[in-house]
């Protein structure tokens, strides 16, 4: 652990003169150096823009470039790399998605989403129903935070043309059964698309076992940079799909009687590509394929179970999303202590955890709450900065009862 | 006694306190001591948009000055609220208008006016001059 936590050179800081201790991965996770020193190696020796230039620079770039989106099809084993749409993150993925498949959808079709989905996999769907007739359906969820499967298999019809829904939720932990949504689904002939924000350092993904139609997630979260995130597609539907930006490197021929697009993956890239950041996806990839996902996952329950232990201990706190099914995420509420007065306290120990709604309002209109309290861990958080929270918790009680 | 009169008053209590604990205590019992809020008037139009936790302001205008009533259901947000009532209330809208705020640096609650939604003091302040502006407007019309 001490290894992997000098990995992390911002974990050594202090905050209000108390050691950091880093709770709220699920919002994005910190940077390791070999990604700091990525991004930095590669301003101070190879910045210049990609694909087109003939001289060194360029051709360096583009290999390293390219070489990411290799690294990408692997990581998330996806049968070819054109399938691989870099983007800013989790958000453009779903946007360009909304955008270009959207494209495909008629008036009268309809969109499945869920209760616990974030704003990201709600808003660029409802922006598409204002210029389409299209119907958003929302799957409920189990008193546990687990989704309500028969519900969601109800909702499908023959006018359904996407099931979006997320592999892990961000308040609750859950993590859904995408495989046998996407079987239940593909039995109706409807694609499903997988928000992978939460999921992607956290379990392992495989597309071609899921058989998605689309996956998405943010580099952010697991340990990448900010501002660069993945769009996998099927090949069938990226191939149907019109473009989401004109410019830059998705054109083949511009003339102004019409323009042709430039072939996967590059169709759907515009622009200049961020460069920089997509090198350090890269060995965020490396860092993260340096552990096992077994390893991961037993460290997350047992921070979980350990957190789980303190608050009961400390009685009068509920817990929203109980499901044995879960990663490293626990939403909860101490009562008649307002997440915001706790958060406050909490920051004032030193110790960064989430208030608020966690960028799903509907999911706590339907809890019937105001927000939570989320702490979310990642491979460096440790059992004794549990304890550290433990003993701030305590303080905290004391305070406002 | 004015504006900036009352802010050094609180000011002075607060310098008081080293530990950043007893301050926000301090914090916490001044809201406690908010003349309780008309329910009533917990409605939409005065909750301020943007915070983490609800925030009620509400206004009066008398006799040239203005009266600011509030309320929140975090005790932070609340103590805060509590801070910048007893400030300003009682005050003419002029001086609300052209008070700088600056203030709240005294009391060192710098920290709560950071440009992120999570906070009501932003909030808190823009509604206190959006009303003052508009006792001032209906004062003029009247002239």
């Amino acid at each position: 652990m001490e290894a992997i936590r000098a990995e992390f050179p911002i974990l050594s800081r202090t905050v209000n003169n108390k050691p950091l201790i880093y709770f709220d991965n699920a919002a994005s996770t910190q940077k390791p150096l070999s990604v700091i020193e990525a991004i930095d190696h590669y301003y101070r020796f190879q910045n210049s823009n990609v694909h087109r230039g003939v001289h060194q620079l360029a051709n360096e770039a583009t290999i390293a470039y390219e070489g990411v989106r290799d690294q990408v099809q692997n990581f998330i084993n996806a049968r070819s790399r054109s399938e691989i749409i870099f983007t800013r993150g989790t958000t453009e993925s779903m946007n360009l998605l909304a955008h270009s498949f959207g494209a495909l959808l008629h008036d009268g079709d309809n969109i499945i989403l869920t209760m616990m989905e974030h704003h990201s996999n709600i808003v660029p769907w409802q922006l598409l129903a204002r210029n389409k007739k299209i119907n958003i359906k929302v799957a409920n969820i189990h008193k546990n935070g687990e989704l309500d499967i028969d519900h969601l298999i109800s909702l499908m019809d023959e006018k359904t043309k996407l099931v979006s829904v997320t592999h892990v939720s961000n308040v609750l932990g859950t993590i859904n059964p995408v495989k046998e949504i996407i079987y239940e689904a593909h039995k109706r002939d409807i694609p499903v698309a997988i928000d992978g924000a939460q999921a992607i350092a956290h379990i392992p993904v495989n597309v071609q076992a899921l058989d998605c139609d689309f996956y998405v997630f943010s580099g952010h979260k697991m340990y990448a940079p900010m501002g660069i995130g993945i769009l996998y597609g099927k090949e069938k539907w990226l191939e149907q799909m019109p473009p989401y930006q004109g410019g830059g490197e998705m054109i083949k021929n511009v003339s102004f009687d019409g323009t042709t697009f430039n072939e996967l993956p590059y169709k759907f890239e515009a622009g200049t590509p961020n460069v920089g950041d997509a090198i350090g996806l890269g060995k965020a990839i490396e860092f993260l394929q340096g552990f096992s996902f077994t390893e991961i996952i037993e460290h997350e329950v047992a921070m979980t179970k350990k957190i789980t232990d303190i608050l009961k201990d400390t009685g009068d706190v509920t817990f929203y999303g109980t499901s044995e099914n879960k990663v490293g995420v626990v939403s909860f509420l101490m009562n008649n202590i307002h997440p915001y007065d706790a958060g406050t306290f909490l920051d004032k120990m030193g110790i960064a955890i989430r208030t608020g709604t966690h960028c799903a309002e509907p999911l706590m209109k339907h809890l019937g709450i105001m927000g939570t309290m989320r702490a979310s861990f990642s491979i460096y958080n440790t059992e004794e900065e549990l304890d550290t929270f433990a003993v701030a918790i305590q303080t905290i009680k004391s305070i406002f009862e | 006694m004015k504006i900036q009169e009352k802010a050094n008053t609180v000011a002075e209590e607060f310098a008081v306190f080293d530990d950043w604990l007893d301050k926000y205590n301090h914090i916490i019992e001044l809201g406690k001591d908010l003349p309780a809020y008309n329910e009533k008037l917990k409605a939409p139009q005065y909750l301020i948009s943007g915070c983490q936790s609800q925030v009620w302001i509400h206004a009066s205008f008398e006799n040239g000055l203005v009266h600011f009533e509030g309320d929140s259901d975090a005790l932070i947000t609340k103590g805060i609220a509590a801070i910048l009532i007893r400030v300003m209330s009682g005050s003419t809208p002029d001086e609300i208008l052209d008070n700088d705020m600056s203030f709240i640096d005294g009391i060192g609650l710098r920290e709560h006016l950071s440009p992120t939604r999570s906070n009501g003091l932003n909030g808190m302040i823009k509604q206190m001059k959006l009303y003052a502006m508009a006792f001032k407007a209906k004062e003029q019309i009247k002239k």
